[in-house]
């Protein structure tokens, strides 16, 4: 069932909040086992949140759409009094006295909390198996991954562990884990939703992002979530009363960019450029103009991204140095080994790769070629991007080359490498556009592909009214059958 | 060659801690000397998410020294990031100004021994102090109380040539960061600490030598010692053959020697780079306008305006305006009186040792200054009585004029009235007086001690003199 059904059927008395929560939790307690989607479950405030939404309806009290919806939260989102351990054993015992913005309005909305999902350690990885605690599997098929970084939340969507949950996107992490998991994951426009408590990566890319079943569950999810927050100096404010409004926003005559580069790298399954050029072709039939476009820059946009990210994380990483809080070693004796040995047993590989990367890339030495470098080109993408913009109402791009790979597989089999695979992701992340990864088929083995819209700062709305255009004609994705054990 | 025919080339770095209610990026309060850990918050402790907003305070601060250092307001500065790992820094890492500051060429003009010499300023740039670490048998604690507590670095340029004008510099600042009351400058409390920056070259050389940095030195005298010691070491080390090293020494107060720390080759990469959780900070043309208005006038200006007004001499002007608190008192008290030369004797002699660096009050009422000083002005009183009254000003407030009239303590300047004490003086004191016409002088101060006791210390020692003077030649 979709947000706004179990909205209405809150309202109606049709189920109660308790009796929705409690089969979420009955779900959770029979996929879980092998999905392995949270890290931390939240039963008993759960229950309570629910029975108090239940008393207020009864009461007659007119609530938020979301008031007595079971959702999870990706486990580097701070919630006070519930460990937010950012998949890390640096932090595994960390229980912040502090709430993120985000969990703060969603808890006034009266949402309710099944649990922290499972992601890479923080937030750094493609295929949630960077975790310092435990794997994810794909609910489509549970020898795959769910992509990365919030597979967890993606998983705990596809799986009906919950009813939506938040992720967030730094390059891609809630675009990709939704693709693979056949659900809805919208990057939005850079501050549209508050960072504050969501644990650093790369500031200037990190972003919350909504993961729903639908298009629609999507517009209503960042409806409750994009506020101005004084508290975070990147925040902006929306420039619309309601996403949700804005889909029903007649369809007019929207052009559609098309970057022919990006459908002819040797590594795009064919199975996905077919499901891509089916949706170009139902855009056209209903009645958008499709527009080749050119778009030179998305080799340079990767080097740019993870000399960008990697510096920006190899500062915000320094942070846990087992000094105020998190691990710290047994071992340590002197200063030097606080520092060495906290983290070297706290922080996992793929951490370590990016701080070491972040920590070359802005040594003096490597700054102007490497760092200023990378800010160039991270300007030359945003003018090459609001360029295309100047004709065009969107761009249709993959989101990722491939549908979701076995879990283990080692990076040089996913051809290209590890990070080629979501290459697409990481404009709309340079540039702080909106981009909507969307469901637009099943490959002929059963798993979800997407398409990836990306519009110009502030068109979440037009994002949301092509895809719910697909959406309408096509119907959901089926929902993965019983989970293969 | 001698140690004079060498030359110290100085530049300075001021960190001046800024009084502001809140730190640069949270809303912690600043108070100095609460319990530790007791101003923290999830911001200045580096918790996971939690992001720096910047406290615009910060900024209009930071305008009002640069405007009162004659520099240039940046539209647009940035703040960057400094990475390092260090116990007292939770961030690891120090949000400051390193390529973008927000002020840029000013300068300072101070008195030397050669007339006025102008030290230029580099930069002015904001960035946030780090906290407190308490070492003991035990192990070490933090207190974080001071983590992101806001600073300006005032960066000099390489201008001054001794060690007197570089405290002359010091001294200037601190009256500068006082007078915009964006600091109380204390240094003994550390809201105003300098490195220094040293190098020597041989008089009428243009070349600089290689430069030794001086770091965190926290009071004036240890400035200009430490300026002393180094310029002495590296004179002497040139002079003996070798070569100075690019290196950071610090200076040990017990000894007054500078020690090496750490040469150039150890110094840490910084990996520089913007902060991306923050904005570039805008300002206005209006907003700078708007603040210059609320600058009170600055210590040059007052110290001329004194002179033309009242007469006053460059020394008691000067003296008057070093500190904004004296000279805000002679102005409340100037007004209410028609003898600025006797009101300025007076706070210059007896009220001037009473403003310290922790003066927060007038330590006497201006306008009750300015009635003692008319009342002695006009010869009402004396001065053995004026002292008397000060006293007792110091103590409660009361109105001098009335308290005179009460205590019956007018000056006695009547003739009539002082003959038969000044007959009476002279018969009680025949010796003192058969002395004092045998030449010695100081012999007559006991017939004036006489009349003065006699009068309650009322009569007029000039009028009483002159009496004697007449009754017993």
């Amino acid at each position: 069932m979709q947000l706004q059904q179990l909205a209405d059927g809150l309202r109606a008395r049709n189920f109660s909040s308790r009796e929705l929560t409690e089969a979420v939790f009955s779900t959770i307690e029979q996929k879980e086992p092998v999905i392995g989607a949270y890290i931390t479950l939240t039963r008993d405030l759960a229950m309570r949140q629910a029975d108090r939404v239940d008393e207020l309806l009864s009461a007659g009290l007119a609530l938020p759409p979301l008031a007595g919806i079971p959702g999870a939260l990706k486990d580097n989102i701070a919630t006070s009094g519930i460990p937010t351990t950012n998949a890390s054993k640096m932090l595994a015992d960390f229980v912040p006295p502090y709430d993120a913005f985000v969990w703060r309005i969603l808890k006034q909305q009266e949402m309710v909390l099944t649990g922290k999902a499972n992601m890479d350690e923080f937030a750094m990885g493609h295929s949630t198996e960077s975790s310092a605690f435990h794997l994810t599997r794909n609910p489509y098929d549970t020898t795959r991954v769910p992509g990365g970084s919030s597979g967890g939340s993606a998983a705990t969507v596809a799986s009906g562990e919950a009813c939506f949950a938040l992720g967030t996107d730094t390059g891609g992490s809630v675009r990709q884990p939704a693709t693979l998991c056949g659900i809805v994951g919208m990057r939005p426009t850079y501050g549209l939703i508050s960072r504050r408590g969501v644990t650093s990566f790369s500031s200037s890319l990190d972003q919350v992002g909504p993961m729903t079943r639908s298009v629609r569950d999507n517009a209503l999810l960042l409806d409750a979530l994009a506020f101005f927050d004084r508290k975070d100096a990147q925040s902006v404010a929306r420039r619309t009363d309601s996403f949700v409004a804005d889909i029903e926003q007649p369809f007019g005559q929207p052009v559609i960019g098309w970057p022919q580069a990006y459908f002819e790298s040797d590594d795009l399954l064919d199975d996905v450029k077919h499901q891509l050029e089916k949706a170009r072709d139902f855009f056209e039939l209903i009645g958008a103009r499709i527009v080749p476009i050119d778009l030179e820059m998305l080799d340079a946009c990767m080097a740019a991204y993870y000399i960008l990210s990697s510096a920006e994380g190899y500062s915000n990483m320094n942070r846990y140095d087992g000094i105020h809080y998190g691990h710290r070693s047994d071992h340590a004796e002197t200063l030097e080994e606080i520092y060495t040995l906290s983290r070297s047993e706290g922080l996992g590989a793929e951490v370590k790769r990016r701080i070491l990367l972040g920590c070359f890339a802005l040594s003096s030495d490597n700054f102007d070629a490497f760092y200023m470098k990378a800010a160039k080109v991270r300007t030359m993408v945003v003018r090459e991007f609001e360029e295309v913009f100047r004709t065009c109402d969107a761009i249709l791009t993959p989101v990722t080359a491939t549908p979701a790979w076995h879990l283990g597989t080692h990076p040089e089999e996913l051809g290209g490498n590890k990070y080629s695979n979501d290459r697409f992701t990481l404009p709309p992340s340079l540039t702080g556009m909106p981009a909507l990864a969307v469901p637009a088929g099943l490959t002929d083995a059963g798993l979800p592909v997407g398409m990836q819209l990306i519009g110009p700062r502030f068109s979440e709305g037009t994002l949301y009214r092509l895809a719910a255009a697909y959406e309408d004609a096509h119907g959901l994705l089926p929902l993965p059958g019983e989970v293969k054990a | 060659m001698s140690i004079t025919d060498y030359e110290s080339v100085i530049g300075l770095e001021v960190h001046v801690e800024l009084n502001t209610t809140h730190k640069a990026f949270c809303e912690c309060s600043t108070t100095f000397g609460a319990p530790p850990n007791s101003q923290v918050c999830p911001v200045c402790l580096a918790m996971p998410g939690a992001l720096p907003v910047l406290n615009r305070e910060v900024v209009d601060f930071a305008i009002k020294a640069g405007i009162a250092t004659h520099c240039t307001i940046e539209p647009v500065s940035r703040f960057d990031r400094k990475n390092y790992f260090y116990p007292d820094l939770p961030k690891a890492y120090q949000t400051t100004q390193n390529d973008f500051p927000i002020c840029t060429n000013g300068y300072v003009d101070v008195a030397s021994v050669d007339g006025i010499r102008r030290i230029r300023i580099s930069q002015i740039h904001m960035e946030e102090d780090a906290g407190k670490l308490m070492h003991h048998s035990e192990g070490t604690e933090i207190d974080c109380n001071r983590c992101g507590v806001p600073l300006l670095e005032i960066v000099s340029e390489p201008d001054a040539r001794s060690a007197e004008e570089a405290v002359a510099y010091l001294r200037k600042l601190r009256a500068i960061v006082r007078y915009t009351g964006i600091s109380d400058g204390k240094m003994n409390e550390g809201s105003l600490r300098c490195d220094v920056n040293l190098s020597v070259r041989k008089k009428g050389k243009e070349a600089y030598g290689t430069r030794v940095e001086i770091k965190n030195i926290n009071s004036f005298n240890f400035v200009a010692r430490a300026i002393e010691s180094e310029f002495k070491r590296q004179v002497e080390l040139l002079e003996s053959g070798g070569t100075i090293v690019q290196e950071t020494r610090r200076f040990d107060e017990k000894t007054g020697q500078t020690y090496s720390m750490r040469s150039k080759e150890d110094a840490a990469d910084y990996r520089y780079f913007p902060d991306p959780d923050l904005v570039p900070v805008r300002v206005t043309k209006e907003e700078v306008e708007a603040i210059r208005k609320t600058i009170p006038r600055m210590a040059d200006e007052r110290k001329a305006s004194y002179m033309a007004t009242y007469n006053l001499t460059p020394y008691e002007a000067e003296r008057l305006t070093e500190d904004k608190e004296m000279s805000d008192f002679f102005e409340d008290a100037v007004a209410h009186t028609s003898f600025p030369k006797t009101l300025v004797n007076l706070i210059l002699a007896d009220i001037s040792p009473l403003f310290t660096e922790d003066t927060v009050e007038y330590p006497v009422n201006p306008v009750s200054l300015g009635a003692l000083s008319d009342l002695l002005g006009e010869d009402e009183i004396n001065s053995n009585t004026g002292r008397r009254i000060l006293k007792s000003l110091l103590e409660n407030d009361f109105d001098p004029k009335a308290y005179v009239v009460e205590h019956q303590l007018a000056q006695i300047n009547d003739r009539s009235a002082l003959e038969p004490i000044v007959q009476a003086a002279v018969a009680a004191n025949e010796r003192a007086v058969k002395d004092y016409l045998g030449g010695k002088e100081a012999a007559l101060r006991a017939v004036i001690g006489f009349v003065m006791k006699e009068t309650q210390g009322r009569a007029n020692p000039l009028l009483v003199e002159e009496m004697i003077h007449e009754a017993i030649v």
